[in-house]
């Protein structure tokens, strides 16, 4: 099997959506002709044409407007936004449009689009190109959030994407875009959505996590692992619906838990996973549930965003603080 | 003044016109020959009966309002002709994408009355109606459908589809980025696409001068790149002309088109409001003048097509339409509570279907 990077694993499940499914349409800005900014398209627009391979005006709220349309009418759109930092004119169409138009039409019209957006800091970019507020977009009912973690998983998890019947916000960690090497087999098969993934498993604590701060909390698991701590890695991969069983599992054999994200703090989806487990898993529990989190302030700009994201560091103190807990 | 001078040597690159559709005068006069489809006088008689049962349909909406067995409500009175007119020129399999006070347009498309009433009652089953399968439900954040009509409409041209896409939106939706972005990429893909701006003068307490300077939103067309006319809203013969001409030439290939409906909304804003808050009643009054019910009635009763037994006869079976569909409204059995999840995913995920058993009392966790 060949090695990709992640954009690249991106790029061919686009391809091969669009081979097996004429109703498939790619829409966004610099999409078409210049293979998109992160070249995630590129080569599409050979192969599928102008009209399903489509340059867009520069207006995000149409992009995700016009995905509500294209889905209602039996396509099925995949927009791109160019950059998370310019989704929030979209988020009037995802509220009020594409994640209730099955319900609020009782399944007379579905909404099977999926809008995929690059997430998160660390590549030195300009300002307003580095946040994460994925919370803001799993608190919607009726959408499906997803961010995969590794070639693999990306290739595998947008084909689902783009099969589901309903909506879906696809988060693509921009750090990890060509920093994330791996095997993909371009056979058209999906993973599976609303499950997440063991990545690594162990007795002692769980840290879980999800996007591009997988690199850094798999790191953490082999810098434990040298002091005798066992930790279980779960990448939750769909954040909207989460994979409830998966952290409830791994909390009730280990007792430990550390979260990491580097989303802000206060009403991170972190805070959603603590509070499952409090729910759910006190009874488990060894040790407090703790977050590993970029912090509650504006991502800085390139100088100091490593300062602001979750180092290896944090997340091993973090985990061994659980571990030395009593 | 040099320098204005010297810009008026410059050259003209561009020219621009509106131009204004008009067939019938206030007093159902004709001011022009009418369209062909005027000599079909069950069509226009038809144009006539939906805009009265609408009318009447509104009335008896407010009294279910006011008496606490409807939710918020919004007339559609004096601008009948503008969602009946462009829903008559429009073919079955054509996509009716309509702003939340185009009843008109979903009564002549097969949308049942208490269809309606159950929307407003507060019932999503209301969307699920007896109109066309692919036609959107009433939008209710302002402009918002202009997008969703935008992909309709490539839809069709992607799969050569002779169909065609028909937003309706008020003044006040012109205003937004929404309506724009949708007509700037209905240019530049000439999409089969007519937008309809009703303009019935007032966004709620907003006027259009504190809307727009622009002298038409008409010409709001022009800098899209596709043609705009004004059109007198209250003329449903005019409104009908323009909308069949639109689709007519979007279906042909031949792109976009915008139609302004001039007209005056009567009414209060919705049940919610009192538009004596913000204009006078002598406002209202002098625009009762050109309102399109008595003036089509004037037209027919001078054509001979319409006699007061003819009236009589509607107003009866208009109300006896809709006292029924009052009825079946009104006994409508109630959705159980945990049907609130249904639709919500094609498969609800196992985490929701928890939280529906529970409020289904099937779980005691």
């Amino acid at each position: 099997m060949p090695e990709v990077t992640l954009v690249e694993a991106i790029n061919l499940a686009l391809g091969r959506a669009m081979a097996d499914d004429p109703d498939v349409v790619v829409l966004g800005e610099d999409v078409g002709v210049n293979g998109g900014v992160f070249r995630a398209t590129v080569g599409l627009q050979e192969r599928f044409g102008p009209e399903r391979v489509l340059d867009t005006p520069l207006a995000e709220l149409l992009i995700s407007g016009l995905c509500v349309g294209m889905a209602a009418q039996g396509l099925k759109p995949v927009g791109e936004i160019q950059f998370m930092g310019f989704i929030y004119p979209c988020l009037d169409q995802l509220v009020n449009h594409a994640s209730r138009m099955r319900n609020r039409t009782q399944g007379r019209l579905t909404c099977p689009m999926v809008l995929r957006t690059p997430h998160g800091a660390g590549i030195r970019a300009p300002e307003h190109h580095s946040e994460s507020t994925e919370a803001m977009l799993a608190h919607i009912p009726g959408l499906r959030v997803v961010m995969p973690s590794s070639p693999e998983r990306a290739y595998g998890l947008l084909l689902a994407a783009i099969r589901d019947p309903d909506p879906v916000v696809f988060l693509e960690p921009t750090r990890l875009y060509r920093a994330a090497k791996g095997e993909v087999d371009d056979n058209g098969e999906a993973l599976p959505l609303d499950l997440a993934f063991i990545l690594r498993e162990g007795r002692d604590v769980t840290l879980i996590s999800w996007g591009a701060m997988l690199k850094e909390t798999m790191a953490a698991a082999d810098a434990l692992a040298d002091e005798g701590i066992a930790a279980e890695v779960i990448d939750l991969a769909t954040l909207k619906p989460y994979d409830e069983d998966t952290v409830l599992g791994s909390v009730t054999k280990t007792g430990r838990c550390v979260i990491v994200h580097e989303a802000a703090h206060t009403g991170g989806f972190g805070a959603e996973i603590a509070a499952l487990i409090a729910e759910r898993g006190l009874s488990s529990l060894l040790a407090p549930v703790t977050r590993v989190t970029g912090y509650d302030t504006i991502v800085p700009m390139a100088r100091l965003e490593q300062s602001y994201m979750p180092s290896v560091g944090r997340i091993v103190a973090a985990a061994r603080k659980a571990c030395q807990y009593n | 003044m040099a320098s204005k001078r010297a810009s008026e040597e410059l050259p003209v690159i561009a020219r621009f016109e509106v131009r204004r559709r008009n067939c019938l005068a206030p007093d159902g006069s004709m001011i022009r020959p009418l369209p062909a489809f005027a000599t079909d006088a069950r069509l226009v008689v038809e144009l006539y009966q939906s805009m009265v049962l609408l009318r009447l349909f509104d009335r008896k909406a407010v009294a279910l309002q006011r008496t606490g067995r409807l939710g918020t409500y919004a007339v559609s009175l004096g601008q009948e002709a503008v969602s009946v007119g462009v829903a008559s020129a429009m073919r079955e399999d054509d996509v009716l994408l309509p702003s939340y006070r185009d009843n008109g347009a979903l009564l002549w498309r097969g949308v049942k009355l208490e269809e309606i009433l159950l929307f407003w009652g507060g019932d999503e089953r209301g969307n699920q109606f007896s109109g066309p399968v692919h036609d959107f439900p009433f939008c209710v954040p302002v402009g918002s459908q202009a997008p969703h009509a935008a992909g309709v409409a490539y839809a069709f041209k992607l799969r050569r589809e002779p169909r065609v896409a028909v937003c309706l939106f008020g003044d006040g939706a012109t205003s937004k980025g929404d309506v724009y972005e949708a007509m700037n990429f209905a240019g530049v893909h000439k999409l089969p696409l007519v937008f309809v701006a009703t303009n019935n003068q007032w966004a709620i307490s907003v006027p259009l001068r504190l809307q727009t300077a622009s002298e038409t939103l008409a010409q709001k067309a022009i800098a899209a790149g596709f043609s705009g006319e004004q059109v007198d809203g209250c003329d449903v013969v005019a409104m009908r002309a323009a909308a069949e001409e639109a689709i007519l030439a979007a279906r042909d290939g031949k792109g976009p088109h915008f139609i302004e409906a001039v007209t005056y909304r009567l009414g209060d804003h919705t049940t919610s409001d009192d538009a004596l808050r913000y204009r006078s009643a002598d406002e209202v009054q002098a625009h009762w003048k050109e309102e399109p019910i008595a003036r089509l009635r004037s037209y027919l009763v001078r054509q001979k097509m319409w006699t007061k037994a003819d009236e009589e006869q509607l107003a009866a079976e208009c109300h006896e339409r809709i006292e029924a569909a009052v009825q079946r409204y009104l006994t409508m059995p109630p959705r159980r509570p945990e049907t609130m999840f249904d639709n919500l995913y094609a498969d609800l995920p196992e985490a929701y279907a928890a939280q529906r058993r529970k409020l289904a009392g099937e779980d005691d966790a």
